[in-house]
């Protein structure tokens, strides 16, 4: 019984559940255990009470608020920290009777691609576990694929869902921007930042979005999708229109390219028609991201001063030295980097050049995709330019890091959806297909992932 | 590029306390970043409008009707050093 729980997808035990084959205890004690046993780093907490529920639980990257469950963002300076309150998001799925099984590991405040940012260690891939897992949701990612979650939510701020669901074989989802409530999710950069699910199929991606989305009055820009979010089902791609980009570019690796490739004359078998389509402006995407989330970063984090939670250093001073000396303790290497070259950015004389200019592009970057998608119905790009890479490989080069969000940035600064199904494997290793649609159409997206997907009829080793 | 003097002058705008070391490090890094980020110096974007957020939207409003608030208690609940119904913290002009 047990080890087959292991081989359904998420959506097949909720059937389970509702057909009463399965209990709603049975499968949470399943993933609790599972949880638990966890030896890659993925979980920083881990339920301790069966909370049941009429589908399997949800593993929370750790940066989701849940009341009285310890919520650091990977970060020192919120160790222990236990939030008065549940962000909307993870309300939604408890509500709609998926429950918090654990919280997982992440990059610090989500700023990184490798997980090796985490104040609590690093996360091991369960493909290779000298491995990353990808970023900053890499705790989410390993355990989807290693087969201690059913299933799990992460944020995406400019590839931190997409990117470690490549690396580690799995679906991952970065709904439009405004689907999701941001109410609740400790914030990196408030224009970019999203919620959505780490899966193992384009099914179980889409019952959870449905969950997920929603209008919320406590977070303003959220505006939800309209309409039902069916479950895909689409199993040809007559008449859909895909426009690559990025398999020419530098530093893409031959291997991902490969399998990129293999992946895209599928969709022709399929019916689909693909041509080559171009976005002048998206290889810029990376440079202004690095000016805009900084920048809102700075901003955010500013919070984080040792008064009113989380950790306070004191050193007999005044309060500036006490919010100085706090800061120094409490943040990681990466952030403090982040919150640098946002303050730089956003100083007085520097604003227009750095800020304002990234803003520009940003506009160029939306009117490319508004272009592509006169001519396309979707976008179809690698997800990383890479395999999963050696923990340790690139820590000491931030720039090199910056790169693995070459793809999948530009999506996250025109704030439509994308979606990073497994398309094969490099090597051994495997190799993430991101599809991107317009903003709000989450629906014809997975439903075109699903057709792919059933083609490609990728096979998850870990899991074990 | 950014300068050792710069990196001091930022770190105390943001409120950081660099050690030596990491003021040195900084400094390699953040020009290191910088570079990369002015490739965008070079792009004609003269009439071009900045993107602050992207999905259209109007004023969202509420409803004026009164509704609890977290109760101060719970809002105090985190807090290193809470005192009555405050924080307490270090006189401004303390040293």
């Amino acid at each position: 019984m047990s080890q087959d729980l292991l081989a359904l997808s998420a959506e097949a035990q909720a059937r389970g559940i509702g057909a009463g084959e399965l209990s709603g205890e049975e499968v949470f004690e399943f993933w609790r255990v599972r949880a638990v046993e966890d030896e890659l780093g993925a979980y920083l907490w881990v339920a301790d009470e069966n909370a049941g529920g009429s589908l399997p639980p949800v593993a929370v990257k750790d940066l989701f608020c849940v009341e009285g469950v310890p919520s650091s963002a990977g970060s020192r300076i919120l160790d222990g920290y236990r939030p008065p309150y549940t962000a909307t998001s993870v309300r939604n799925l408890i509500e709609g009777g998926a429950h918090v099984l654990g919280k997982t590991n992440q990059d610090e405040f989500a700023m990184g691609s490798s997980n090796e940012n985490s104040a609590y260690g690093p996360v091991e891939n369960p493909w290779d576990r000298t491995l990353v897992p990808g970023g900053s949701s890499g705790g989410s990612a390993a355990a989807v694929a290693g087969g201690t979650a059913p299933w799990a939510i992460g944020t995406d701020t400019g590839g931190s869902i997409r990117q470690p669901a490549a690396l580690c074989g799995i679906v991952g989802l970065k709904p439009t921007y405004g689907a999701v409530s941001r109410y609740g999710m400790i914030a990196f950069a408030s224009s970019l930042d999203q919620c959505g699910p780490l899966t193992r199929d384009v099914t179980d991606a889409a019952l959870m979005l449905r969950l997920l989305e929603g209008r919320d009055p406590c977070d303003s820009t959220c505006v939800g999708i309209e309409g039902d979010i069916a479950l895909p089902s689409a199993e040809r791609l007559d008449g859909l229109r895909f426009g690559v980009w990025g398999l020419e570019e530098e530093g893409l690796e031959a291997g991902v390219a490969d399998v990129c490739r293999a992946a895209i004359g599928r969709i022709e078998e399929l019916g689909g028609g693909v041509q080559e389509i171009q976005l002048p402006d998206a290889g810029h995407g990376l440079s202004a991201y690095y000016v805009i989330a900084p920048a809102e970063a700075s901003a955010n984090l500013a919070r984080y001063d040792g008064v009113r939670y989380g950790l306070r250093s004191t050193d007999d001073g005044d309060l500036t030295s006490l919010y100085e000396q706090t800061r120094h303790d409490g943040f990681g290497d990466e952030v403090k980097r982040r919150i640098m070259i946002g303050t730089y950015a956003l100083s007085s004389g520097y604003y227009d050049a750095y800020y304002g200019k990234a803003q520009k592009v940003r506009t160029r970057i939306v009117e490319d995709f508004r272009a592509a998608f006169e001519q396309v119905d979707f976008v179809v790009t690698p997800t990383s330019p890479t395999v999963a890479f050696k923990l340790g490989e690139r820590t000491a080069d931030p720039l090199a890091m910056y790169l693995s969000d070459y793809f999948t940035v530009p999506m996250s600064l025109a704030g439509i959806p994308a979606v990073s199904i497994p398309a094969g494997l490099s090597d051994g290793l495997p190799v993430g297909l991101q599809i991107a649609g317009p903003a709000f159409s989450e629906a014809r997206i997975l439903d075109a992932a699903h057709a792919l997907e059933r083609a490609i009829g990728f096979e998850g080793v870990p899991r074990t | 590029m950014i300068d050792r003097e710069q990196v001091l002058h930022v770190a105390k705008l943001a409120r950081l306390r660099l050690t030596d070391a990491e003021v040195e490090r900084m400094t390699g890094e953040l020009s290191k970043i910088l570079g990369h980020v002015e490739q965008i110096e070079a792009l004609d974007l003269d009439g071009v409008e900045p993107t602050s957020h992207v999905v259209a939207l109007e004023n969202v409003l509420r409803e004026d009707v009164p509704r609890e608030s977290l109760p101060r208690e719970r809002a105090l609940e985190g807090a290193p050093d809470a005192a009555g119904d405050g924080f307490r913290v270090p006189s401004p002009g303390a040293s």
